[in-house]
């Protein structure tokens, strides 16, 4: 009895002792930018979430590595594993905000909208490159988030014109298969207008996470021969869409999927029979030998400081999104550097410099990263920089482009992008930021 | 030494049967009070309130309700998640549509309402009982959060499906700022827990209980099963209701119905079986228990000075999880509300031997 | 209500029967994409069941709702899938098994034996608690990445009836496999059951406990021995889904699926994991792509727990499970 007594009275002390450490935080170092990287390693969207962690970690790395930091001022970075959810991704940022970071990328297009309330009394820059909310565009609303690279009203609309281009829409029919959270339902208010305006039938098919269930959508599918299909899935969903796909015999040339479900996670489990799957590029592909890579390889992976496990890693599709990602924000804080000096830079002054981004040809080239990204140019009216896309398809073993460069359609999109935002405006008591001043 | 009652006479029927018999009982609890209510906002950092002590207090009113359903009235319950997702909805839903009510009608109206659902969901407990139920519950968690998920009129027809609560104003009051939200929900946790605690003493308490330890027994001597068992899926469900508009309004700020899964409810569960089921204070511990957990584990590799990378991390956290519980069971299956009661017993005598 | 069971529960196949045709009476469904969905429903159905099999035969054998199946599915494909990597896999098959045994013995030591007056619920709980152990351990040891499990299922899937009907009626061979594996099992566990003298032993440790440990039946070592065949259980329910699926962290999730058919067979029947299976499996597919677009879809996850729901309303205690009877 007395030593059961013990364990237990031992036990309580562990915790009482654990309590008092949790509630000390370390600060970070005062001469160094801090940005966290909120990140997945588990779960059911690991296998996607991983990739884009080791890219955006690596940059970082490589910056410090090889360039000194950011003009000089190094950059301190942590990760914080929120496994897609959203509590999670809250309970993140509010431990790492101590520690004055400047830029937050969540990953999460959930998280991103519970964090997009709380960065306003922060003064914290949310760059959510080629996610986040779609109405966030407007900068004037939205004054801390960025939605870099394309918003998936971007890319709604290009597949759109994309199909377009094999004929005529009209009487034809499209499936919507959508992870059924707010990732994949925000592409739905751009199809339905287009619906509208093309003339063809929008089927939308939702699929509740983490998505292991799409026996009965495909059997739809099947039933319903719709011309093509788009999928909006994320994790694991999206390898299950393609292999209940095959199972139905689903033609997979005239499967679409968005940049996120379209990496090599998605398509290896199915291997060869996922042949001629397509996908939304956003911008870039599965790159490996651009100088980027051969930098990765010299400054990081040669000594043993590479994030992925291993280097068949570095250039695959969302190793490089997390690159651009990463390679974003830190432009985003040179950009500041350039008004306020070579030092350590606040929120207030990120926000400045990711709200006058320009990213032209000779830095594409410069950063290694030419035949990736489309120049960038953020201003207040708009907080994407750049609205470009292009579709790029699995042969097997590999990803090619397939089409050209596609903007998308700014009469339909901004109306739609206004709307919502100062629908945002209006519920959350916010005045709205007038653009034409100069700042 | 330090507890004993001797010479703590009462002279009268009420003061024995106040809730607090006991005058350490009394120090000790009114101090605590004291101290969360006016040293605290004072003492602690603003990470301390927004990720410690703020999701501590709304999940063990959480926890509360869930220890009604579970400890006190025996029905097992996993779609706790679904009716906190059912306050927090319904308060969004009364809060958008007519501003006028205060938030604190809309939060009490949000309790209803879940109420009503936990009633609803409550009635197959009449015909079904221990794991059978658990399933069955989880119907309701799974139901809820597809409805919550398709029936667009829910989220105010927002094409995302994520809604954001509007800002805080009690009478006019905004609410703003890490401490007053802390002060917020910890008023309203200390009469939720009042209230709780008085219920279970009461005759409702008891025909909860009874039911509980031998239904046929309890039907035989006259407790109506009926209004035993809605009464508690009613009281439970108000309480989970609250909690989750609270969760939803204060904490997360905005969200999407995935925030309450069903690894919400079995975070609820665990938090009551590893507190204590049937006791108020359980609640509390076991919340501070899940709640301190992951952010231990997190911290103590870096402060140890092990590196270890997030998703190793994040799978011992699972692993100690896992075996925190087991062994809880195993070496106190009365949780640590029995720890406590123990403790007390042990400081009756302390530091004599006899 | 007692006397009336037997109707009611006529009924409500009745009832169920109707629904299940009802798409092509009352709604358009023509006859062949039916078949489909149903062939589709039915063999969906049949991999359910080989999770609930093992809930079945650890509940029936040691009175524990092991909820931790889902988390041994899955740690039995992880270790295969890694296994198989470095060798043959056969070999890996053998391996997997013997690691699952010793999980097995593990589990009954650890967490089994000093809980074993405990009420149910307790039980309940700590199973979740080596359910998330499981989990947690698995994917440090072995990763948390989607693995492919080669075993040659076939993957392609295959029209027949073509000639009876127009664009035939779709199967997917991959489950039909995982179908057959199935019905193997069961035939060889129920042999296992009235012909070996383990099997009889097992079988009067599930009927009373004091009364098997009485006659000499050593209690611990037949349930590690009740847990292995679970674990053997697991095994090939993780070798079939995984394949299906790949081999990921969701797998674990498939266990949650494996909850309303065992309600609906009865906690302690094989051949009721079997039929609610079938049953839980086909309703949930017929709801979801008759009855899904008039609810805006995504209706499957909740479909088959109401559908199990309303059953246990009738018949508490499911389908072939044991009345209890209320003693004061």
């Amino acid at each position: 009895m007395k030593r059961d007594l013990r364990i237990k009275a031992a036990a309580v002390a562990l915790a009482v002792a654990g309590t008092f450490g949790v509630a000390l935080e370390a600060l970070a170092q005062s001469n160094e930018i801090f940005v966290p990287v909120l990140v997945y390693r588990t779960g059911p969207y690991a296998p996607n979430g991983v990739p884009w962690a080791d890219g955006f970690v690596d940059y970082l790395k490589l910056v410090n590595a090889r360039d000194g930091g950011v003009n000089g001022v190094k950059i301190a970075y942590e990760e914080c594993e929120t496994g897609y959810a959203t509590d999670r991704g809250v309970e993140c940022y509010e431990r790492l905000k101590s520690k004055h970071p400047v830029a937050f990328s969540p990953l999460s297009t959930g998280i991103t909208y519970a964090l997009t309330d709380k960065v306003y009394g922060d003064h914290i820059v949310l760059i959510t490159a080629g996610y986040g909310r779609a109405d966030s565009v407007d900068g004037a609303v939205f004054k801390w988030n960025f939605p870099m690279l394309g918003t998936y009203w971007d890319g709604a609309d290009i597949l759109v014109q994309h199909v377009k281009k094999k004929g005529s829409l009209k009487g034809k029919k499209i499936a919507l298969v959508y992870h059924d959270s707010p990732y994949g339902k925000e592409p739905i208010p751009v199809l339905e207008e287009l619906a509208k305006k093309e003339g063809f039938e929008l089927v939308k098919l939702p699929v509740t996470a983490p998505g292991v269930e799409q026996k009965a959508t495909w059997l739809q599918i099947r039933q319903q021969r719709p011309d093509y299909v788009f999928v909006w899935g994320w994790g694991v969903m999206n390898s299950t869409a393609l292999k209940e796909a095959i199972a139905v015999s689903y033609p997979r040339g005239q499967i679409y999927g968005v940049w996120w479900s379209a990496a090599e996670p998605d398509v290896v489990p199915a291997e060869m029979a996922a042949k001629g799957y397509n996908g939304l590029a956003l911008g870039h592909s599965a790159e490996k030998t651009n100088p980027i890579h051969k930098d990765m390889v010299k400054y990081l992976y040669d000594k043993g400081q590479g994030t992925a496990k291993s280097k068949d890693e570095i250039g695959s599709v969302l190793y490089n999104r997390g690159m651009l990602s990463a390679i974003l924000t830190v432009e985003s804080i040179r950009s500041a550097q350039k008004k306020y000096g070579n030092r350590v830079v606040t929120g207030d002054e990120v926000q400045w410099g990711a709200e006058h981004l320009t990213i032209d040809a000779t830095r594409i080239k410069a950063l290694g990263v030419d035949g990736m990204m489309q120049p960038v140019k953020t201003s207040c009216a708009d907080h994407g920089g750049v609205h470009m896309a292009r579709i790029h398809t699995w042969d097997g073993g590999e990803w090619s482009y397939t089409s050209d460069w596609y903007k998308s359609e700014s009469n339909v999109l901004n109306p739609m992008i206004k709307a919502s935002a100062e629908k945002y405006a209006a519920e959350k008591k916010i005045t709205p930021a007038d653009c034409g001043k100069a700042s | 030494m330090i507890y004993r009652e001797t010479g703590q006479f009462k002279t009268t029927y009420a003061s024995d049967q106040q809730l607090f018999p006991i005058l350490q009982d009394r120090v000790f609890v009114i101090g605590l009070l004291a101290f969360a209510f006016v040293a605290v906002p004072f003492l602690a950092t603003d990470y301390l309130f927004r990720a410690i002590l703020t999701p501590f207090l709304i999940l063990s009113l959480a926890a509360l309700g869930l220890n009604i359903l579970v400890g006190y009235c025996g029905q097992v319950s996993l779609g706790t998640g679904g009716f906190m997702a059912v306050g927090a909805y319904a308060a969004y839903n009364f809060a958008v549509r007519v501003p006028q009510l205060d938030l604190l009608v809309v939060f009490i109206l949000a309790g209803l309402c879940a109420a009503l659902v936990g009633v609803v969901f409550g009635v197959p407990s009449l015909r079904i009982k221990g794991f059978y139920l658990a399933v069955a519950t989880l119907a309701a968690q799974f139901f809820i959060d597809w409805a919550f998920a398709r029936i667009a009129w829910f989220t105010n027809d927002t094409p995302s499906g994520s809604v954001s609560a509007p800002p805080l104003e009690f009478f006019g009051y905004l609410v703003h700022g890490p401490q007053e939200k802390y002060l917020l929900v910890l008023a309203i946790v200390s009469v939720a827990a009042l209230v709780a605690r008085n219920l279970t003493r009461g005759a409702i308490g008891r025909s909860w209980m009874a039911t509980r330890d031998m239904d046929v027994a309890a039907e035989v001597i006259g407790i109506r099963p009926l209004t035993a068992k809605l009464t508690a899926f009613a009281v439970s469900s108000f309480f989970v209701g609250m909690a989750g508009a609270l969760w939803a309004f204060v904490y997360l700020g905005s969200w999407e119905p995935l925030a309450f899964d069903v690894n919400r409810s079995f975070q609820l569960l665990f938090m009551v079986i590893i507190g204590g089921l049937g006791s108020i204070l359980g609640s509390f511990l076991g919340a501070a228990f899940i709640v301190i957990l992951p952010l231990v584990l997190n911290q103590l590799p870096t402060a140890l000075g092990i590196p270890l990378s997030t998703a190793m991390i994040s799978h011992i956290e699972f692993m100690v999880f896992g075996a925190l519980i087991v062994f809880f069971l195993i070496v106190e299956p009365r949780g640590l509300a029995r720890l406590w009661a123990i403790g007390k017993e042990k400081l009756r005598l302390w530091p004599f031997p006899h | 209500m007692e006397a009336l069971r037997r109707p009611v529960t006529l009924a409500f196949f009745a009832l169920l029967a109707a629904g299940a045709v009802s798409p092509m009476l009352i709604g358009s469904a023509r006859f062949p994409q039916w078949l489909e969905v149903a062939l589709g429903g039915l063999l969906t159905g049949v991999l359910y069941s080989l999770v609930a099999l093992g809930l079945v035969l650890i509940f029936k054998a040691s009175g524990v709702f092991n909820f931790a199946q889902g988390a041994m599915v899955l740690f039995a494909a992880l270790t295969l899938v890694r296994l198989a990597e470095k060798m043959p896999l056969v070999l890996a098959i053998a391996l997997t098994l013997a690691i699952m045994v010793a999980m097995a013995w593990i589990i009954e030591r650890v967490v089994l034996r000093p809980l074993v007056n405990q009420e149910g619920i307790v039980l309940f709980m700590a199973t979740l608690g080596v359910a998330y152990f499981l989990d947690g351990f698995g994917q440090s040891v072995w990763g948390s990445d989607i693995y492919t499990l080669h075993v040659g299922m076939p993957k392609e899937p295959k029209i027949i009836l073509e000639s009876v009907f127009d664009g035939g009626v779709l199967l997917d061979m991959e489950d039909v496999v995982a179908a057959v594996i199935a019905a193997v099992l069961v035939a060889a566990l129920t042999l296992f059951f009235q012909k070996t003298g383990t099997g009889r032993a097992l079988r009067a440790v599930a009927d009373d406990h004091q009364a098997a440990q009485s006659v000499g039946i050593p209690l611990n070592r037949i349930w590690v021995i009740v847990w292995s065949v679970a674990g053997l259980v697991a095994l090939v329910a993780g070798i079939v889904w995984g394949s299906k699926l790949g081999v990921q962290f969701s797998l674990s999730q498939v266990a949650l699926k494996a909850l309303p058919v065992v309600i609906l067979g009865g906690f302690t029947s094989i051949p009721g994991a079997i039929v609610g299976g079938l049953i839980i499996g086909l309703g949930e597919k017929l709801s979801e792509v008759y009855l899904g677009p008039a609810f805006g879809g995504g209706i499957e996850n909740w479909f088959a727990y109401v559908l199990a729901l309303v059953f246990l309303l009738f018949r508490p205690e499911g389908l072939f499970g044991e009345e209890t009877i209320d003693r004061v």
